[in-house]
């Protein structure tokens, strides 16, 4: 993946702002793309977790706005627990769903769900889902 | 819109004109707020007097007037203080510096469904209304509720699947839609509430044999000769049947008395 | 012994089989469980980002339904409830700040500053009774039966809250080697479900699952041992449709951990509710003579 940074892609408000959303420095990423060797989701990701981390560091929220990484993520903390440079990279992933999410859109519909999925899904199941795909 | 100047109100003779209140002699007034603008009303009003007396017009939002159709939910607070306090206009006093604001409907959401197809399984009640699953546990649909009722408690037992406790739990709720107006999980608690207590009701409710039985009797005539002879009678023997009947004395205890006429037991 | 237990909204309904048989476990082990009063759903996932405390209210709410009762333990059985409370309870433990609005924000609600500890059953099982006690009170020995311990998520991790070291998975190995079974480690014990994102594409939750099965299988395990609905659901509950699609070759009847402890304790079958778990998940069990005779 090349990257072309011109200062009108870098954006080091955004940076601060998932940062600050995350509780994480997303600048402490050494690109070593252990979250991604963990992550048991990446098969479904567009992009891995670690080329998140990377545009992340960037400010490029533009291009990672229309990834489905985020979204795909399942916040098992399995990249989290491996990170050499200690970044909660899931608490970085739920920073990025939130930026969506706190503008009051859903990214799943819980009307549009089966009525025979419902009946047969743990409530547990439901609770996460709506907690993390919906606004 | 009648706007009462607070000095004068002890010289201030009114007139009644259509539907509004007449201040009473000698009554002290306080101010309240009604979409930010300032009345002297009566004290001793409710919510709903003072504004009729204020000079507003209920055409919606007002309904039995006994505190249980669940039409005039209000959110209130009082000048000086954050909290917001929420109550029925009909049922609630006034107090000073009271700043009131109506919800007689929130857009709240409601499913279709047809009670005879969708089965007694707290599943129905998930597939109708998943919305259910998005409850963060604030509470602020129980602090809202003017009925006092425990709104997280049957929420939590829907989501546990225990539509008994849900039905039983919301039975004093009046639909006024306060709860729903306050969810942060945009969750319409009360339509969940009244189709849990519908479902628990026809699915989950033990029969009443002894209605069952009262309906057979009716369905099969007991009571038509009854029935005829009173649409036969006189106004005037009527009223005289109704002056003479046999009452049961006040604070009976269950199964006491008996009327002397037991033919239509 | 007296425990005060935080049920989950799951474990009284889908997952009634993982409480009904801890329950009757614990009694045979001489412990009354308590479940709370009036306790609501603990949001099954920790919010993570660092602004947001509206959603650490619910789990807070339950842990002083504990507090309100005087218990300096809340059990759990289920993983998320456990994750979730328990991080909660870091919060108003240690965060003096967050604590202080949380508290300010439930003014309907006595304060709470983290007094009760949260525990899940394995811990508390291994702490308060001891693998040799329950090896004693074992009637049943689940002998030849191939077990492999999965842990999931929320378990382990964050290290913070985790039960063992991630990468650990002690306690459920003392658990089932105390009640005779052969523990079959294997290399995805610690790999997430798919958990929530079966709702979001189901293709990709299946997948990820179908490679738990698979490996536990590989290494010759004859059943998967949980303590997560959600898990048990993608695992257990959609393991005949992985069958069906060819996406995994063998069988591995998923069970609570509880459901084993029970058996092996000689709790009658019928008080562990099999029907909640996939019928393969009772005839191994009958096929390997680990039922207690009726």
């Amino acid at each position: 993946m090349t990257l072309t940074i011109t200062a009108q892609t870098i954006s080091t408000k955004s940076i601060e702002q998932l940062n600050e959303l995350s509780g994480e420095n997303v600048k402490l990423c050494m690109q070593c793309a252990t979250c991604t060797g963990m992550c048991p989701m990446t098969a479904e990701m567009d992009l891995s977790p670690r080329k998140v981390m990377h545009l992340a560091q960037f400010g490029m929220l533009d291009r990672l706005s229309d990834s489905n990484t985020w979204w795909k993520c399942a916040s098992c903390h399995a990249c989290t627990v491996r990170c050499p440079r200690g970044i909660d990279i899931a608490k970085v992933m739920e920073a990025l769903r939130q930026r969506v999410l706190r503008t009051n859109k859903n990214y799943i519909e819980p009307s549009a769900l089966p009525a025979e999925r419902i009946a047969e899904l743990p409530q547990i199941a439901m609770v996460a889902a709506f907690r993390k795909l919906t606004s | 819109m009648c706007d009462v100047d607070n000095t004068t109100t002890k010289k201030t003779i009114r007139v009644a004109t259509g539907d509004r209140a007449i201040l009473p002699e000698g009554a002290k007034t306080i101010p309240i707020y009604i979409m930010g603008k300032k009345y002297d009303v009566p004290e001793t009003l409710t919510i709903m007097k003072a504004m009729e007396f204020a000079g507003f017009k209920f055409l919606r939002g007002a309904g039995c007037r006994g505190g249980i159709c669940g039409a005039c939910p209000t959110v209130y607070r009082i000048a000086g203080d954050y909290k917001l306090h929420y109550g029925l206009a009909c049922q609630t006093v006034v107090e000073a510096n009271m700043y009131l604001a109506q919800i007689p409907f929130f857009p709240a959401n409601r499913a279709e469904y047809n009670i005879e197809e969708i089965g007694g399984a707290a599943e129905a009640i998930h597939a109708l209304y998943p919305e259910l699953f998005r409850c963060v546990a604030c509470n602020l649909c129980t602090k809202a509720c003017p009925m006092d009722v425990d709104v997280l408690g049957y929420i939590s037992a829907l989501k546990q699947g225990n539509i008994k406790k849900a039905a039983e739990l919301s039975f004093d709720c009046i639909q006024c839609g306060l709860c729903a107006s306050r969810c942060m999980g945009e969750i319409p608690q009360y339509h969940i509430a009244q189709l849990a207590r519908r479902v628990y009701g026809r699915y989950i409710q033990p029969r009443a044999e002894h209605l069952r039985q009262r309906v057979e009797e009716i369905e099969s005539g007991k009571y038509d000769a009854m029935l005829q002879d009173l649409s036969a009678m006189s106004r005037e023997d009527l009223e005289k049947c109704y002056v003479e009947r046999e009452r049961e004395p006040d604070m009976t205890s269950p199964g006491a008395w008996q009327p002397k006429e037991t033919r239509y037991l | 012994m007296k425990i005060s237990y935080y049920p989950g909204c799951t474990l009284k309904s889908k997952a009634a089989n993982l409480e009904a048989a801890a329950v009757a476990a614990l009694a045979a082990l001489g412990i009354d469980v308590e479940e709370i009063d009036r306790w609501n759903c603990c949001g099954a996932v920790f919010s993570l980002t660092a602004d947001d405390l509206v959603h650490q209210v619910g789990p807070v709410r339950n842990l002083i339904r504990a507090k309100e009762k005087g218990a300096a333990q809340l059990l759990t059985l289920c993983s998320m409830c456990y994750n979730t409370l328990a991080r909660a309870n870091r919060i108003m433990r240690d965060d003096a700040v967050k604590r202080d609005t949380i508290n300010r924000f439930m003014d309907d609600e006595i304060d709470y500053a983290g007094e009760v500890e949260v525990v899940h059953m394995l811990t508390f099982l291994e702490r308060e009774v001891g693998w040799q006690k329950i090896r004693e009170k074992v009637r049943v020995p689940l002998e030849g039966l191939r077990v492999a311990p999965y842990y999931g998520c929320t378990l382990q991790r964050p290290a913070e809250v985790g039960i063992e070291p991630f990468g650990s998975f002690n306690l459920m190995t003392g658990l089932l080697t105390a009640l005779g079974a052969t523990v079959t480690p294997f290399d995805a014990a610690d790999k997430c479900c798919g958990s929530y994102q079966v709702l979001n594409g189901e293709a990709g939750a299946r997948s990820t699952a179908a490679v738990i099965v698979d490996r536990a299988a590989a290494a010759g395990a004859e059943a998967l041992a949980t303590s997560c609905p959600l898990c048990e659901y993608n695992l257990g509950k959609q393991q005949g449709r992985l069958l069906e699609a060819g996406q995994i070759t063998t069988a591995v009847p998923t069970f609570y951990f509880t459901q084993l402890l029970a058996v092996a304790l000689g709790v009658a079958p019928e008080s562990c509710l099999f029907e909640l778990n996939d019928p393969a998940s009772l005839d191994l069990l009958k096929t390997k003579n680990c039922l207690v005779a009726a």
